[in-house]
């Protein structure tokens, strides 16, 4: 008995876990549609800043992609997001847009 | 049956007036930017007339309007030119134009728009009638290298001017003659120039750098004059704050003597005086977008980027000192004042909420639903320089 509470027990916060993953996901989206749209365009076009649309980034190693994201590129509009992106956050944005937003 | 059909052309000739009569002048466009509509809206009852569709991408969208006041120029992020007519509440014409582009402006007669693009780099000039292409302005800076372009506006003269983003360079068309269009550029006016105004005078043109400190100022009445650095002292030595959002210059206010703006990368609004010396910062909530003068001056309400963008703030251009805090909910995008400045609109984008607010008493009188609202445009817009 003790044992089926405690699969229960780990069967729903894994449950939760992943609802809370798939919200996160879903604000990101959102994040990237509207706010890095704001300056990529909100189809990711381009904007002030560069293309961001799946097939402009194929050359572009994800290494790259996280230390922008990250740091930003002084000198640039590009802004770090590191104070308000967690690296999860951040990798998760990348897979997002390898994948392609729309 | 004679008195039935007299009846009948009475109602039809009563009701026709009563449908087609009416002015434009409380009327605006709201971008509902996500799904590519604009509502149409009436400010003397603050209610939403129509939805017109399918205008595209309008992230970022901006709108001009005839000087009748009867047809809306609306600038698309994907490169679209739609123009409406309001009173018909339909599109009349829609064209792309571009790629990629970020605003426009309609001249001083009003015969011509103006689109400022990034893709490909350069301005385009339209027939404001027929959207008919009458000049086309590659912004080429060196060899195969075409610059996107910013801060496009309109000045008297029948101007166009605009910014260069990646050459840094300022360019004014003259196009009193349409056949010909003719070109004054200034170079090296400054790294990254991110935006530009007019004042409301039409005489001062001014670029933000994004690159570098200061503004560049090029004196419209003067172009011998060249392009000058003002402010060039703020923001040295200073740790910047990243900047999520880029923030616009237009509807600074001139308040008597002085002149408020965002500044960019600080948590601040800037004052300066007259002789384009700033005098004062006032700390604000966030980095400021939109800095924009209640009509008749006394006020400054201010909106901020992400993630502080819940919040505007009222300053008092009298004492410079912030006189309300509102938290009208996520995202509030722009304001648009009524021509008096009795009521101030604004959108709430990610609550798809337009409030009107009295600006006396700050108090929301009434919320309009819009789909993902950003920009608000009044028709009153028509007869302002530079808007
Ligand atoms: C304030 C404007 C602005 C915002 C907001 C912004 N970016 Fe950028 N971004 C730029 C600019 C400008 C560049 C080009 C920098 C340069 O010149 O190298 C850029 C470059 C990039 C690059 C490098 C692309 C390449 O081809 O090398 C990536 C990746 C990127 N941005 C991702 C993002 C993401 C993800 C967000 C949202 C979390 C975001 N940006 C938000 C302005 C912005």
């Amino acid at each position: 008995m003790q044992t089926l509470s405690l699969v229960i027990l780990v069967f729903l916060s894994l449950s939760v876990f992943a609802d809370r993953l798939t919200d996160r996901q879903q604000e990101l989206r959102y994040l990237i549609k509207h706010d890095c749209g704001s300056c990529h365009g909100m189809t990711l076009k381009g904007g002030l800043g560069p293309s961001l649309q799946s097939l402009a980034l194929k050359n572009k190693p994800d290494e790259l992609l996280f230390i922008t994201i990250k740091e930003g590129r002084p000198g640039t509009p590009m802004p770090p997001w590191k104070s308000l992106l967690t690296n999860d956050d951040i990798n998760i944005i990348i897979k997002i847009l390898r994948k392609g937003i729309n | 049956m004679k008195l039935f059909f007299t009846l009948t052309v009475i109602l039809f000739l009563t009701s026709c007036t009563t449908q087609n009569l009416r002015g434009t002048g409380d009327l605006g466009l709201i971008i509902e930017r996500a799904i590519g509509q604009v509502k149409l809206v009436e400010h003397t009852t603050n209610t939403s007339l129509a939805t017109i569709k399918g205008l595209g991408d309008l992230s970022h969208a901006s709108i001009v309007y005839s000087r009748d006041e009867r047809y809306g120029y609306v600038f698309g992020r994907d490169g679209g030119l739609t123009k409406i007519d309001i009173l018909e509440q339909k599109i009349v014409k829609r064209i792309m134009q571009s790629g990629n582009s970020i605003g426009g402006a309609i001249s001083q007669d009003g015969k011509l728009i103006a689109v400022s693009n990034y893709k490909p780099g350069g301005v385009k000039i339209f027939n404001a009638d027929t959207l008919d292409l009458v000049a086309n302005i590659p912004a080429v800076y060196a060899q195969g290298k075409q610059s996107k372009t910013v801060g496009l506006i309109d000045a008297p003269g029948q101007l166009f001017v605009f910014s260069l983003y990646d050459a840094g360079e300022i360019w004014v068309v003259d196009m009193k003659n349409i056949s010909t269009p003719v070109i004054t550029k200034f170079k090296n006016i400054g790294s990254l120039p991110y935006d530009g105004l007019v004042t409301p005078d039409g005489r001062y043109y001014i670029a933000g750098l994004f690159g570098e400190d200061g503004l560049a100022m090029l004196d419209l009445w003067h172009l011998e004059k060249g392009v000058t650095r003002v402010m060039n002292h703020y923001g040295k030595g200073k740790q910047k704050l990243p900047v999520y959002k880029m923030p616009h210059l237009e509807g600074w206010a001139m308040a008597g003597d002085k002149m408020l703006l965002p500044a960019v990368g600080q948590h601040e609004v800037l004052v300066m005086d007259q002789n384009w010396k700033q005098v004062k910062s006032i700390k604000v909530h966030g980095q400021p977008i939109f800095v924009m003068s209640r009509p008749d001056h006394r006020q400054m309400w201010v909106n901020f980027a992400h993630p502080r963008n819940d919040t505007i703030q009222v300053i008092d251009t009298e004492t410079l000192k912030i006189i309300k805090t509102l938290k009208p909910g996520k995202a509030v995008l722009h304001m648009e004042f009524s021509p008096r400045g009795e009521h101030v609109w604004m959108s709430v984008r990610d609550e798809s909420r337009v409030d009107v607010l009295n600006t006396e008493t700050f108090e929301v009188i009434k919320s309009l639903k819009a789909d993902k609202p950003s920009g608000i445009f009044f028709t009153n817009r028509a007869h302002k320089i530079g808007l």
